[in-house]
C-alpha cells in the first residue's frame, strides 16, 4: 500500500486512502476539492527504541530502568513527553526488553538501574528520542499537506496545520512517519519552555499499585508453575555434606528437591509446601572458615587494621606533619554495622528453562548480567533468553548483584526440573542472606590552624570490597582501592590544605553489597559529625564552621542558607535540640536538619527539615517522596538495625529483630527544593546519607554525648534502679 | 475440601487445614494482590478484613476463616475513598506493602471516622521500607473527610 504514498499527491484530489483497518478516511481542505491521503498504517510507528506509536493512537514508551520505588515510570515518560508532546493520558508504559539500544548510557554495554543515575543518564537521550519522534511526525503531516515541516506545530498528540484549520493525529499518521528516515539533527527546547519537566505529575504507576494488580516478580503466573524454597548455608561459604529429602518429599505437595549452588531447593506445587519441604529437610553443613565469625571479634579486627598505614585514596599536601605540630586537633573512631537492605517484597525469580530458549521473570537492577547468566547456566545463546522486568517491590541496590545469584539459582532448579519455577526467599532467606551494606571502622583525625579553619584531615577507612570479584571491579578499583568504600571523602567538600584518605581492604568472606547512597552511608556519617566535632573544638555554631569550609562551593552554602531559614536554625522548638549535615553524592547535594528528643537514653526524632539540590528538577513530587524516603530508610539504620554475627551465624531474622520504625516514629519531614537550571543529578540515594549525621549531632546538641557507632545508642540506664533517675533528661544550652 | 468465601465469591480449596490463608489467596485463589513480606505478622502487607476486621493473612490458619466474609484488596471497591485518597495523595512508591496498608487502613476509618493523628499512629502499624508514612497519614485523613461528606474525595 506504500504506493499510494509515493504517488504524487496533487491527482488524489478525490481519492481517500484506505487504512488497513478497513476505515476509509477522507480529510478536505477548505476551499479547495482536494483531498488528503494519508499512508495506511500497516505497522506501529517506531522512531527508536524507546518510542511507539499505534495507528489507534496507543503510544508506548518502552523504559529500560527498574521502577522500584524510585519514579521512573513516570519521570523517564515525561523525558519523552516533553519533546513528543504526546496526550499523557494515551501513555502505556512497558518494561524494555534486555537489547543493545537500552544500555545505560554511562555503563558500557550493560543495561540496568542503579547509582541514582536514571534520569541523569537519560536526560538527553530521552528528550532526543521524544523530538526526533515528533520531527518524523510534523515531517509525515507536512508531507501530505505540502507545506514546509517548519510551518506546522505539535499539540497533545496531534500535528497542527500552520494555519490552525486541521490536525492529524500521530495515530493518524503513524503509518507515514514509519516510513521516514530519523533526523540527523535534533534540537532540544530550551529549558525555559519546558512544559512538562519540572512541573508535578501523578504516577503513572500509582493506579495499579492501589488496587492490587500491579505485578511484582514474586506475583507472577503461569501455566504449571512450580515454587522452590532454598534451604541455605547457615553460614557464609557452607556447602552441603550430606542432604536427605525423604521427610521433605513426603510433605504433600512436594514435587522435588534439587541441589542448587546456593543450597538445596525444595520445589512444590505451592509456596506453603515448598516451604514445610525445606524444613523438614536434613542437611550436615560444611560450614567452612567462616563458622566462628563474631562480630565482636571482628570489631577488634577492623579497630587494628585502622591503626595500619592503608592504601591512598586521597593525598594532598602533608596531613600528618600538620596534624604532628598542630595545636588544636582532635581524633576519633566511627563504626558502622553491616546492614540488610530488606526490601519489602523478598527476592524471587521465576524461569522457565525450555530446550529452546528460557524466559525469566524478576524484578532486577541488572538486566544483561542476570540475561547472560542465564546463558551461562543453560548452555544457551543469550538471545535465546528473555527476561521480562517486573516492578520491584523496593530494591536499594539488593536487586543489583553482579554474580546474578538469585537469578542463577531459579534458572538452575527450572533447568533441573524442566518446568517453570519460581524460587521465593522467605524474610528470613533475606535478613540472613548477605550481601549487606559493608561493615566499617574509620579512623579520622583532623586539625585546626591558629585562624579555627581545617588544616589537616587524615581518614582511614576499613572496610570490605563491594566490588572486588565482581563484574564492576575495573571500573570501580583504582590502585587497589574500591572507589565505593572512599566516595564522599576523597572529594571532601570542606577547604582543607592537607588531606589523607587510606583504605584498608577488611578480609572478604561476608558478601556484601550497595545499600541505598552506598560509601556515601558512612563516609557522610563520619565527616558530617567529625566536621561538628571540629567546630566544637572551634568552638563555633555548626553552621557557621561549616560555611566558612565551603567557600568553594557556593551550591552547598546556598543550600545552607535555605536549610537554615526553613528549618529555624538556632532555635528549636522548646525541648528539642537541632542537628545539621550537608552531603554531595550522586549529582545532588541534600542538607537537613533533625530536631530530636532525648529522653530517658531514647532518641526521638521529631522533625526534619531537609533542602535538596539537584539541579533542574524532573518531576518535584517525587524528589519530594524520595527525601521523605530516604529520610525514612537512613533513620532506620540510624536508630536500630545492624546485621551481627556469632558463631558464624546471623543473629538476626526477620523484622522483630532487623526492626523498622512504623508510622509512629515517623518524624515530620518538610522538603525544599532549590530551584536550580544545573544539570539534574541523582534523587533516589542523595537523601540517605545528611540524615544518621544530622541525628547524632542533634543528639550531641542535646545532652553533649558524641555517638560515634551506628546504630546510635546512649548508654543504657544503670542497671540498678536507683542509679537510673527518671526524667533526668540534660538541658541543652 | 475447604469453603471459603471471598470477594462475596465462594471458593473450595484443596490445602491442609493449617495452610496460612496468605498463601491460599495466592497460590490457590491466584488473589495477588494481598503481599507476602515476613510471614511472621510483624509487617501487615499481608492484612485482608475477616468480618470486616483487619487481620494479617499470614497468622491465620485457613480452617480459622471457614464461613467468614474475607476481603482482599481486589474486593475493596474501586471507587473506596481509601482507594480514592491514595491515588490523591500520590502515596505509593514502590507499592509492594500498599494493599495492606490499603487494608489497614480501610478498616481502620470503619472504626475511627474521624481519627486523629493519636490514633493513626496507634492503628497504622504495618511497615513501609520506602517510608510513604507522611502520605499515608495525610491520606487516612482525606479519606475521613471523604467518607464523613459521603462522596469521594
Amino acid at each position: 500500500m506504500s504506493q499510494i504514498f509515493n504517488c504524487s499527491r496533487r491527482d488524489f484530489c478525490k481519492t481517500s486512502a484506505l487504512l488497513g483497518t478497513g476505515l476509509v478516511l477522507g480529510f478536505y481542505l477548505p476551499g479547495c476539492q482536494k483531498k488528503e491521503v494519508i499512508p495506511p498504517a500497516s505497522g506501529p510507528f517506531k522512531p527508536n527504541a524507546f518510542i511507539q506509536i499505534a495507528p489507534d493512537g496507543t503510544v508506548t514508551f518502552f523504559i529500560n530502568k527498574s521502577e522500584m520505588g524510585q519514579g521512573v515510570y513516570t519521570s523517564l515518560p515525561m523525558l519523552i513527553a516533553e519533546e513528543l508532546e504526546v496526550d499523557w493520558k494515551k501513555i502505556k508504559i512497558e518494561a524494555a526488553p534486555v537489547a543493545p539500544e537500552y544500555n545505560h548510557t554511562q555503563w558500557g554495554n550493560l543495561q540496568g538501574t542503579g547509582g541514582s543515575t536514571s534520569i541523569r543518564s537519560t536526560f538527553d537521550q530521552l528528550r532526543t528520542a521524544g523530538a526526533s519522534g515528533r520531527m518524523m511526525l510534523i515531517q509525515a503531516a507536512a508531507q501530505i499537506w505540502e507545506v514546509p515541516p517548519a510551518s506546522c506545530k505539535v499539540e497533545g498528540g496531534k500535528v497542527v496545520h500552520p494555519k490552525g484549520e486541521k490536525s492529524l493525529s500521530y495515530g493518524t499518521l503513524a503509518g507515514a512517519a514509519a516510513k521516514l528516515q530519523p533526523p540527523k539533527e535534533v534540537p532540544l527546547k530550551p529549558a525555559a519552555s519546558f512544559k512538562i519537566i519540572g512541573k508535578p505529575r501523578a504516577r503513572l504507576d500509582t493506579p495499579a499499585k492501589v488496587n492490587g494488580t500491579a505485578e511484582f516478580g514474586i506475583d507472577v503466573k503461569r501455566p504449571n508453575l512450580l515454587t522452590a524454597v532454598v534451604a541455605r548455608p547457615p553460614v557464609f561459604g557452607a556447602t552441603v555434606k550430606e542432604c536427605n529429602g525423604d521427610a521433605a518429599k513426603a510433605v504433600p505437595g512436594v514435587k522435588e528437591v534439587v541441589q542448587v549452588d546456593s543450597g538445596v531447593a525444595v520445589v512444590a506445587e505451592s509456596f506453603w509446601a515448598a516451604k514445610l519441604g525445606r524444613d523438614a529437610l536434613k542437611i550436615v553443613w560444611d560450614e567452612g572458615v567462616l563458622a566462628k565469625l563474631d562480630s565482636a571479634t571482628q570489631g577488634k579486627e577492623y579497630a587494628a587494621l585502622a591503626q595500619k598505614p592503608g592504601l591512598v585514596a586521597a593525598n594532598r599536601g602533608d596531613a600528618a606533619a600538620t596534624f604532628a605540630t598542630a595545636a588544636k586537633k582532635i581524633e576519633a573512631i566511627y563504626e558502622m554495622p553491616y546492614l540488610a537492605h530488606a526490601p519489602m517484597e523478598p527476592l524471587n525469580c521465576v524461569a522457565d528453562v525450555r530446550a529452546d530458549g528460557c524466559e525469566i521473570w524478576v524484578g532486577t537492577q541488572m538486566q544483561t548480567l542476570d540475561r547472560n547468566a542465564a546463558a551461562e547456566v543453560t548452555g544457551l545463546p543469550p538471545e535465546k533468553i528473555t527476561l521480562h522486568t517486573t516492578f520491584l517491590g523496593g530494591g536499594f541496590g539488593r536487586r543489583a548483584v553482579g554474580d546474578s545469584h538469585f537469578v542463577r539459582e531459579a534458572v538452575q532448579v527450572s533447568k533441573a526440573m524442566q518446568a517453570p519455577v519460581k524460587v521465593v526467599w522467605t524474610r528470613e532467606d533475606d535478613i540472613r542472606g548477605g550481601y549487606y551494606r559493608p561493615r566499617a571502622c574509620h579512623a579520622v583525625r583532623g586539625a585546626l590552624g591558629e585562624d579555627n579553619l581545617l588544616a589537616a584531615w587524615q581518614q582511614r577507612i576499613v572496610c570490605q570490597s563491594i566490588v572486588k570479584g565482581t563484574p564492576f571491579e575495573e571500573a570501580m578499583m583504582k590502585e587497589g582501592v574500591d572507589q565505593t568504600a572512599v566516595e564522599g571523602i576523597i572529594d571532601l567538600s570542606y577547604a582543607v590544605p592537607n588531606l589523607q584518605v587510606e583504605y584498608q581492604m577488611a578480609p572478604p568472606g561476608v558478601p556484601v553489597l550497595w545499600w541505598r547512597s552506598v560509601g556515601h552511608s558512612f563516609t557522610a556519617f563520619v565527616k558530617e559529625c567529625f566536621v561538628d566535632e571540629l567546630a566544637n573544638v572551634a568552638g563555633q555554631d555548626p553552621l557557621a564552621f561549616r560555611k566558612q569550609l565551603l567557600v568553594e562551593h557556593p551550591r552547598q552554602v546556598a543550600l545552607l542558607d535555605l536549610l537554615a531559614e526553613k528549618a529555624g536554625w538556632g532555635k528549636p522548638e522548646q525541648g528539642r535540640a537541632q542537628g545539621l549535615a550537608i552531603h554531595e553524592s550522586f549529582g545532588s547535594i541534600v542538607a537537613q536538619v533533625a530536631e530530636v528528643i532525648v529522653e530517658d537514653n531514647k532518641i526521638k526524632v521529631q522533625r526534619v527539615v531537609c533542602a535538596v539540590d539537584c539541579g533542574q528538577s524532573v518531576n518535584p513530587d517525587t524528589i519530594v517522596a524520595q527525601m521523605q524516603s530516604a529520610i525514612y530508610f537512613g533513620m532506620a539504620a540510624a536508630l536500630h538495625d545492624a546485621i551481627t554475627f556469632k558463631n558464624g551465624r546471623v543473629e538476626q531474622s526477620n523484622f522483630h529483630d532487623y526492626p523498622m520504625p512504623r508510622l509512629a516514629e515517623m518524624p515530620a519531614v518538610e522538603v525544599h527544593i532549590m530551584p536550580s537550571k544545573e544539570k539534574p543529578g541523582g534523587i533516589g540515594e542523595p537523601g540517605v546519607p545528611p540524615i544518621a549525621p544530622a541525628i547524632a549531632n542533634a543528639v550531641f546538641a542535646a545532652n553533649k554525648t558524641r555517638l560515634r557507632t551506628l546504630p546510635l545508642n546512649l548508654a543504657p540506664p544503670a542497671k540498678t534502679p536507683a542509679a537510673a533517675p527518671k526524667g533526668g533528661k540534660k538541658k541543652k544550652k | 475440601m475447604i469453603t471459603l468465601i471471598v470477594n462475596e465469591k465462594n471458593f473450595e480449596v484443596d490445602v491442609a487445614p493449617d495452610t496460612p490463608l496468605l498463601w491460599v489467596l495466592r497460590d490457590q485463589l491466584q488473589l495477588t494482590g494481598t503481599k507476602y513480606s515476613c510471614g511472621i505478622g510483624e509487617c501487615g502487607a499481608c492484612t485482608v478484613h475477616i468480618d470486616n476486621e483487619a487481620v494479617r493473612s499470614c497468622q491465620v490458619p485457613v480452617q480459622e476463616a471457614v464461613d467468614k466474609k474475607i476481603t482482599t484488596i481486589e474486593g475493596l471497591p474501586e471507587n473506596h475513598p481509601v482507594k480514592a485518597a491514595w491515588v490523591a495523595e500520590e502515596v505509593v512508591q514502590c507499592g509492594y506493602c500498599q494493599p495492606g496498608q490499603i487494608m489497614q487502613a480501610a478498616a481502620f476509618l470503619a472504626k475511627f471516622p474521624e481519627p486523629l493523628d493519636a490514633d493513626i499512629d496507634r492503628e497504622m502499624t504495618g511497615i513501609c521500607r520506602c517510608g510513604t508514612y507522611p502520605r499515608i497519614r495525610t491520606a487516612i485523613h482525606r479519606a475521613a473527610k471523604a467518607s464523613a461528606k459521603g462522596g469521594k474525595p
